[in-house]
């Protein structure tokens, strides 16, 4: 069953003719994600070509607007990869057709446009994961984003985290332990977003397929507090966590938007100690991410 | 990025925000000629001299001079502020150095208040900021007595509601011992909604006035100007560039974002190549927790050229304070092979003098390692992050 994809996801990528948009559509293509359509405003009628698992050719039509391309393909998911001043109005377009998941690859969109774009799909039923993140998988079944399909396998475990390639660092090391992945969700590094950990904790928590997840996190806000405080009181499976930027210089910015310790708080130490307190195990290393999960599993 | 005082105020004057009166000088000179300026212009005998750094905390550490002796005394104080190292709370010990004055009007100040807007990431909106506790640290301020600071939150379709900034106006009785306090109470709610329209047109991520003052008139002044931007909207911000001072940037950094590059100074020794922030910082943590010591956070990105990754590698090659290297790598977008050609091709142009390990993961990384091993390049595999670290750590040690 997994969390917010499976197979059945039918998937519409904004953005799909420009160079990021067409790499990865293909890369989806060919881990098996059914995608549907495309959008790129004026390239409608055109088609897009790729190679499923199977090797069989696959032509994907392109349309200029996302209500359409829903209309004629019942694409039910947006992957949005348009360069960053464009993004947000991609996610209101998404959204405005109602799409159940919007997940936003691009980095860089101003923040300014996010408090809009998060005012705007207040109280809509659609979700949005990103911007500037890896996306979602659910191994051998969807694929919408840029992570290495080939690393994840089939599997129980979840993985929630601020970083993409952590979050690789943490499958990597899920996989060479035998731990498969139920879904692995990448919420992004920017400072206003669409889920977070909260959210996508619940939703593992609900999962019958979900037997522990691994929670990463950074320096910057207090998303991970907050993720914390539900662990703590509503969690009923196992959490391993980890948070990067213990050694961070406050006032700079990690390359993460979000990363920053400003005015003495967000720090690492903080974070760690709030998800110790709620009973996660914090894993002292990030080579330690996957063996600390396994430690809390069966006892 | 952030902007020089005078040139916030500019951007307050042109959204109708009252600010005194006052001209920028580079020299001693020009201090003399627009203090003579402003003193006809305003028929004021007291002018301010403000060094003009990138930094908080001016006035305490002696960036701020009050002269009432007209353009000969503003010139002696001028020649000592120019090329002085201005040590602040927020500089450094090295402090900054001057190079910029601002020659401003005294005003006949009554109350001295403060006022700023900040993205509050949590709430999703602007949150706009006031206390009666103007002209000094706010930080001490939240820390100390938070109950004096007043919180209004700025929906982003409708804007700062005029009950809002009425609201703060009351709080902080605005209009206490003024000729018309009504007056002054609309002063400050229109400088207030401007202010907000400001900061979302202008895409900032910080806005303060500190200290926002009530002149003895009962006008409200911005006294000082304090702006910052989000980098992200840089794009639709052609004019950034000219705004943007280099004199306050650290040379490297500057250089890293020039190539499109993420990349931040650190004190340490060993110099860091990594894909992905998140996997650039827990980098650097991991070094100190094998009781090592990171010489700077370095995130290639994802999309980087073999160019990028070259510039990147030169940049840690080039630094003199690094004695190893640590390159961590986990290919997602980012392939293995194009690092390990930028690594390469660097390291061709500018020699390798200190240890490097290299530890490669994830698209492409059987290339990556076939490149790397064909280079003749004396490089220490690793096959974990941790074992990275430790081979790097070791390496600096027996240097």
């Amino acid at each position: 069953m997994a969390i917010l994809v499976d197979k059945n996801t039918k998937v519409l990528v904004q953005g799909i003719t420009g160079s990021a948009g067409s790499f990865h559509a293909k890369q989806c293509i060919a881990y098996g994600t059914q995608i549907v359509a495309g959008v790129t405003p004026n390239r409608g009628g055109e088609t897009f070509e790729a190679v499923d698992p199977d090797g069989k050719k696959v032509v994907v039509p392109v349309f200029d607007t996302v209500a359409e391309a829903v209309k004629q393909t019942g694409a039910n998911t947006s992957c949005i990869f348009v360069p960053p001043l464009g993004a947000a109005d991609s996610i209101l377009e998404a959204f405005d057709s109602e799409l159940g998941l919007v997940v936003c690859i691009t980095e860089g969109i101003p923040v300014m446009d996010m408090v809009r774009v998060r005012r705007s799909i207040e109280g809509k039923k659609g979700k949005l994961v990103g911007p500037n993140c890896p996306g979602v998988i659910t191994p051998g079944a969807c694929k919408i984003g840029i992570m290495p399909g080939h690393i994840h396998r089939v599997g129980k475990y979840g993985v929630v985290s601020k970083s993409g390639t952590l979050t690789y660092e943490a499958v990597g090391q899920l996989t060479a332990l035998g731990m498969g992945q139920s879904t692995c969700v990448g919420i992004g590094g920017d400072p206003v977003a669409g889920l977070d950990f909260v959210d996508v904790l619940k939703l593992f928590n609900d999962d019958p397929d979900t037997e522990g997840v691994i929670m990463i996190g950074e320096i910057g806000g207090n998303a991970e507090e907050r993720g914390a405080e539900f662990i703590g009181k509503y969690m009923k499976k196992p959490v391993a966590g980890f948070i990067a930027g213990t050694t961070a210089p406050p006032g700079k910015r990690m390359g993460h938007a979000g990363a920053i310790i400003s005015g003495g708080k967000g720090t690492a130490k903080d974070k760690i100690a709030a998800l110790e307190a709620a009973g996660v195990r914090v894993a002292p290393t990030p080579s330690d991410m996957g063996t600390t999960l396994k430690s809390l599993i069966g006892r | 990025m952030k902007i020089h005082e005078y040139q916030g105020k500019q951007i307050f004057q042109r959204y109708g925000i009252p600010t005194p009166k006052g001209y920028v000088a580079f020299t001693a000179a020009e201090v003399a000629e627009a203090t003579q300026k402003l003193i006809e212009e305003t028929k004021i005998g007291v002018v301010v001299v403000k060094a003009q750094i990138h930094a908080g905390g001016r006035g305490k550490g002696g960036g701020v001079k009050v002269v009432k002796g007209g353009a000969a005394e503003a010139k002696a104080t001028a020649e000592k502020l120019l090329g002085m190292q201005l040590i602040t709370h927020q500089t450094g010990p090295e402090g900054q150095k001057v190079q910029r004055l601002y020659v401003e009007q005294g005003l006949d100040i009554a109350r001295e208040l403060y006022l700023g807007l900040v993205m509050d990431r949590e709430e999703r909106r602007i949150a706009v900021m006031a206390s009666t506790e103007g002209g000094v640290e706010i930080e001490t301020v939240a820390e100390k007595t938070p109950e004096k600071i007043l919180t209004e939150h700025v929906d982003p379709v409708i804007g700062l509601g005029a009950y809002q900034a009425r609201k703060l106006a009351y709080a902080l009785d605005i209009g206490k011992g003024t000729p018309n306090p009504k007056e002054t109470i609309s002063a400050f709610v229109s400088l207030l909604q401007k202010l907000t329209v400001l900061f979302e047109k202008e895409d900032c991520s910080l806005c303060e006035i500190n200290p926002l003052v009530v002149t003895k008139a009962g006008q409200v002044v911005a006294l000082d100007a304090k702006i910052n931007f989000d980098d992200n909207a840089a794009g639709r911000h052609k004019e950034w560039a000219e705004l943007m001072d280099k004199a306050e940037e650290d040379p490297v950094e500057l250089e890293a974002k020039d190539a499109g590059l993420s990349y931040v100074s650190l004190d340490g020794d060993i110099g860091c190549l990594v894909n992905g922030a998140g996997l650039a910082m827990s980098t650097m943590d991991i070094i100190q927790h094998v009781g090592g010591s990171p010489a700077n956070f370095l995130d290639v990105g994802g999309g980087a050229t073999k160019d990028q990754v070259k510039k990147a590698f030169s940049m840690i090659l080039s630094s003199p304070k690094v004695k190893g290297i640590f390159v961590n790598i986990f290919g997602g977008i980012m392939k293995c092979d194009v690092i390990a050609e930028g690594v390469v091709a660097a390291t061709k142009e500018l020699g390798l003098k200190v240890p490097l390990v290299v530890r490669l993961e994830g698209t492409n990384v059987e290339l990556g390692k076939k490149i790397l091993a064909e280079s003749g390049l004396a490089i220490q595999p690793a096959d974990t992050m941790s074992d990275g670290a430790k081979k790097i750590v070791a390496a600096v040690r027996a240097v």
